[in-house]
């Protein structure tokens, strides 16, 4: 099965369990938890379902397009479901089942893992599963999301692409990977990962992404002021993704590098705050639109 | 009477592995007292745990309470009758509150007053009705970490997903967290199915049928026999960690071992880190030839049968393969860097905010290894290599190796100083200085690492103690209990003749001369002198040594804590020697009239006795040696020069009159008892001594 197959698959698997589809966000993000789809709509009381595939960038594990398993891109797909429901693990193991992944086959298991993003105050109990001792997905029951506490609590599922792929397709290098019929993640990504791994660690302009750091997130700030959630979280996600890029340039000291943290921190407090307030004021419209499709 | 077996099972989302040796005993215990304070009679109680589930099973419990016959007291007779030989308001109020009336009254005499009493029966109520209380049982389990999931408000481990309660055949009505009790249990997640059950007879057995052994250790004997085959036929020895055999059966429900293979090409990779990546990252046995050298291969334990365990293994054959790739590019990349350009990294990289960056204390650390060789006159060579040694302590903590392997700090440290062409002593000293980095682990065997080590341990301890970072309850975030007690027992085991006291001072002036702490250094030393005492205490303790002891010797202070040491096992000893006790009784009545003022000098000229003049020829006699004797920390021997004082001492009381009218006389008879105590309390504060022999 191509990666593509298996997009398509897991979009099928989950839309047929009542999930939005949505399409990747278009802002640089190092995880799918950071869209808006995910940090957002996991706040306040409203029900969400939703999937879709991120691309997610990690500017420090950027390779030059030479290590089989390290990406500076990699694709992650994310279910969120709120709240949690009662057999999620078994919709999830079906999600298996329909990669062609048959447990009796294979050793599958729940292994601790707790999860934490002290950047974006979130944190979260559940599991890596562990497929023939390959961790291939991350499964939350998100806790506390920006500060706040989740409730309903949100179950989170995060694919690693590529790594479910490598087992699927039994390649050891990613870029051997099939993307589609006679097409590679090779031939659709070694160039950029080059790229930007040279840009990343050699050729990045410092002076120019410390001012923009500064000054997306005065824009943040001044957005956030006026009530503007999601234009304000596009400008954190773009301090989250500069801070990345100097981070992996080694140009911030780990005194320094506390302190950056702290700061994209507070702003995502803040906008979590101000975004369960919008939707209270809003009178939370999805708990509504529930309710009704329970009446019919 | 007719007895019943019970069964509850709690079926939950995977439990982290880690809790589970826990949950089994808390189980255990909490069900017992519940049962106890149900007053159910019963045989005995199974438990039982598995990643999914929670299980007792209570054997033969009766199906009722026993009756009660009890008789309940009232007010006297005095009250409860009026003048006329009418029961009272009170009487009628008493015998309502029972349940009976003024007919069931009869009277009875305690301690010289008749009171009224009824006499009451109180029925057993029916088992069955009162194990709707196991939910508290469940409910009051304590776990690490817990969590909210859906939206209940519940906090548990993991969520429940269903729960078996059986009274013989009855279902017992329980409902915990929105899930209802019933019959039916689930077997092995892929092999098994769900079954009914019609008792909690055959449990265990019906459990099996559905690939799932509930019990722990059937689990880790099946574990431990299918490894022991898998040795026997491939000739390998598997040295079985237990922590990992504890932890990889509470991940399975079935287990099956299998092994697996990698290229031995990535022998080259130092073994730490391949078993590392084994172990820690993959809960993989690694495995070695009959002469003990690490092999290619590794065993691993399947949740489930041997099916398909040829695909099992070669999928965890390529995770490994790509693990070890990753070893391997690290160790490679670190061997392209130099110590010099390691070491300069580390001034980036932040040791503690108000104490700087890595850089900061190893310039600390390598100062207070050269002070503390000169202190204790260590040679020259080993000084030096001691010194080189904490220079580069910490140069391993900006390799890939340890950024990757956290818990090789040290270990790689040692590897990599060797290949970057270091002297042998200096080498070991860096893994070394780390130890011991845990209860009960080895201390330091060469000098170089013990001084580096004591050096690196003071420089935390001091440094966090004197920015306010004094650990409290659970709090001790950078271990600093533990290194104190490394740094007493390193000295301790070295014997090295230097006071605990001095080391603090010499630590602690590097931070002033910096300008580093936020406190007084009153403050400091007090607050580090208690920490050290208490560490000190623990370690006499764990050696058997009891508190009033224990108090005797750390009166003043630890001092040269080794010989210290030597004092409490000596005063240990004595206070049960009955040879001892004239001795004792004699030092004692000094210590009790000592302290009382006397005069500075005593003056032989005001002795009256030749007890006085014998007992201060004596004490005058002695006291250069045995100065001389502590100096040499010969603890048996000063406490015995001290006993060679009780005969004079005990004539000079029978024929002194200490506390003389004439008060040149007593001061000058208090001045010679305070002479000697003086001695003794060099010794040990010996009033503190709960003496154990019999009188």
């Amino acid at each position: 099965m191509n990666i593509q197959q298996m997009i398509l698959t897991l979009q099928k698997h989950w839309s047929d369990q009542n999930c939005i589809l949505m399409q990747a966000y278009d802002v640089e993000k190092g995880a799918g938890t950071m869209s808006p789809m995910t940090l957002l709509r996991s706040l306040g009381p409203e029900p969400w379902n939703v999937a879709y595939v991120e691309p997610s960038r990690r500017p420090a594990d950027g390779r030059y397009g030479q290590n089989p398993n390290r990406l500076y891109q990699h694709h992650q797909f994310q279910v969120i479901m709120k709240p949690s429901p009662d057999n999620i693990q078994e919709l999830y193991l079906d999600s298996l089942r329909a990669l062609g992944i048959d447990p009796l086959q294979h050793d599958i298991r729940f292994v601790e893992d707790n999860w934490e993003n002290p950047t974006l105050g979130a944190a979260g109990l559940g599991w890596e599963v562990w497929l023939d001792g390959m961790e291939i997905t991350q499964f939350t029951y998100f806790q506390q999301i920006g500060g706040l506490e989740a409730k309903p609590v949100s179950v989170e599922l995060t694919y690693g692409i590529e790594r479910l792929a490598s087992y699927i397709q039994d390649k050891e290098n990613v870029f051997d990977l099939e993307w589609t019929d006679g097409v590679t993640v090779s031939d659709i990504f070694l160039q950029p990962e080059y790229e930007h791994s040279k840009y990343t660690f050699e050729e990045s302009d410092t002076d120019m992404l410390f001012d923009l750091f500064a000054t997306y997130e005065k824009e943040a700030k001044r957005t956030m002021e006026q009530g503007l959630v999601f234009p304000a979280y596009d400008y954190v996600l773009k301090c989250s993704h500069t801070f990345n890029l100097l981070d992996a340039k080694g140009v911030i000291s780990v005194t320094e590098r506390t302190g950056y943290i702290s700061r994209v921190r507070n702003l995502a407090r803040e906008i979590a705050k101000i975004y369960v307030e919008e939707r209270e004021r809003l009178g939370f419209p999805m708990l509504k639109e529930a309710a009704n499709n329970d009446n019919n | 009477m007719t007895t019943t077996n019970i069964l509850f099972e709690i079926g939950l989302e995977e439990m982290p592995a880690r809790f589970l040796d826990d949950a089994q005993k808390q189980l255990h215990e909490k069900t017992t007292a519940w049962l106890d304070e149900l007053r159910v009679p019963y045989q005995g109680i199974e438990v039982y745990v598995t990643p999914r589930r929670l299980a007792v099973i209570i054997k033969d419990a009766a199906e009722k309470q026993p009756d009660i016959e009890e008789e309940a007291k009232g007010p006297a007779k005095s009250i409860a009758l009026d003048e006329n030989g009418e029961w009272t308001k009170a009487a009628v109020g008493f015998s309502r509150g029972q349940g009976k009336t003024v007919k069931d009254i009869y009277t009875k005499e305690v301690n010289g007053t008749e009171y009224i009493f009824v006499s009451k029966f109180i029925e057993g109520r029916k088992t069955l009705d009162l194990l709707q209380g196991f939910k508290d049982v469940v409910l009051k389990m304590n776990f690490p970490k817990s969590m909210r999931w859906s939206d209940l408000n519940l906090r548990y481990v993991r969520p429940i997903r269903w729960i078996t309660a059986l009274f013989g055949s009855e279902i017992v009505p329980l409902e915990i967290a929105g899930v209802a009790a019933s019959n039916k249990t689930y077997g092995h997640r892929f092999l098994g199915e769900s079954i009914e059950l019609s008792s909690a007879d055959k449990y265990r057995n019906k459990l099996k049928e559905q690939y799932v052994i509930v019990d722990p250790s059937e689990r880790e004997e099946k574990i431990r026999s299918q490894i022991e085959q898998l040795q026997q036929k491939k000739n390998w020895k598997v040295p079985v960690d237990s922590n990992l055999l504890d932890e990889v059966k509470h991940l399975v429900e079935y287990p099956t071992v299998f092994s697996g293979s990698f290229d031995e090409e990535f022998l080259e990779i130092p073994e730490e880190a391949l078993i590392t990546s084994m172990k820690e990252h993959q809960r993989y046995f690694p495995v070695r030839d009959s002469k003990g050298s690490l092999l290619p291969n590794f065993v691993a334990v399947r949740n489930g049968n041997s099916d398909f365990i040829e695909t099992v293994a070669r999928g965890n054959e390529k995770v490994l393969r790509a693990r070890l790739s990753d070893a391997r590019f690290f160790f490679e990349e670190d061997k392209k860097q130099s110590i010099a350009r390691n070491v300069k990294k580390l001034e980036k990289m932040v040791f503690q905010e108000k104490l700087g960056t890595i850089a900061d204390k190893v310039g600390r650390v390598t100062q207070l290894t050269g002070q503390i060789s000169d202190l204790i006159n260590m040679d020259a060579v080993v000084r030096k290599q001691a010194v080189r040694a904490a220079e580069i302590s910490k140069f391993d903590l900006v390799t890939n190796m340890v950024n990757e392997f956290t818990e090789l700090q040290g270990i790689m440290g040692e590897k990599y100083a060797r290949l970057f062409g270091e002297n042998e002593q200096t080498a070991k000293a860096i893994n070394e200085h780390y130890m011991p980095r845990h209860a009960g682990d080895a201390l330091p065997a060469s000098t170089e690492g013990a001084l580096v080590s004591v050096a690196d341990k003071l420089d935390t301890i001091i440094g966090c103690i004197s920015v306010g970072i004094i650990p409290s309850g659970s709090q001790d975030p950078y271990g600093l209990r533990r290194q104190a007690i490394g740094v007493l027992q390193i000295l301790k085991s070295q014997k090295w003749q230097v006071k605990l006291e001095e080391l603090l001072e010499k630590t602690y002036q590097q931070f002033e001369a910096k300008g580093i702490p936020t406190r007084s250094k009153q403050e400091i030393m007090e607050d580090l002198s208690e920490f050290f005492t208490h560490r000190a205490g623990y370690i006499m303790k764990e050696a058997g040594i009891d508190q009033d002891v224990i108090e005797a010797v750390l009166h003043a202070g630890i001092g040269i804590f080794h010989f210290t040491f030597d004092k409490a096992l000596v005063l240990a000893d004595k206070r049960q020697d009955e040879s001892f006790k004239p001795a004792q009784e004699g030092l004692g009545r000094v210590l009790n009239l000592a302290g009382k003022a006397g005069t500075e000098e005593v003056k032989k000229e005001l002795f009256e006795n030749a007890t006085e003049t014998e007992l201060n020829a004596a004490v005058e006699r002695m006291l250069p040696g045995y100065q001389q004797t502590l100096e040499q920390q010969k603890a048996n021997k000063a406490i015995e020069m001290l006993a060679e004082l009780a005969d004079p001492i005990h004539a000079f009381f029978d024929h002194t009159m200490v506390m003389a009218k004439d008060e040149n006389l007593r001061s000058n008879r208090l001045a010679l008892l305070n002479k000697i105590a003086a001695m003794v309390y060099q010794y040990a504060d010996l009033s503190k001594v709960q003496w154990k022999q019999q009188f």
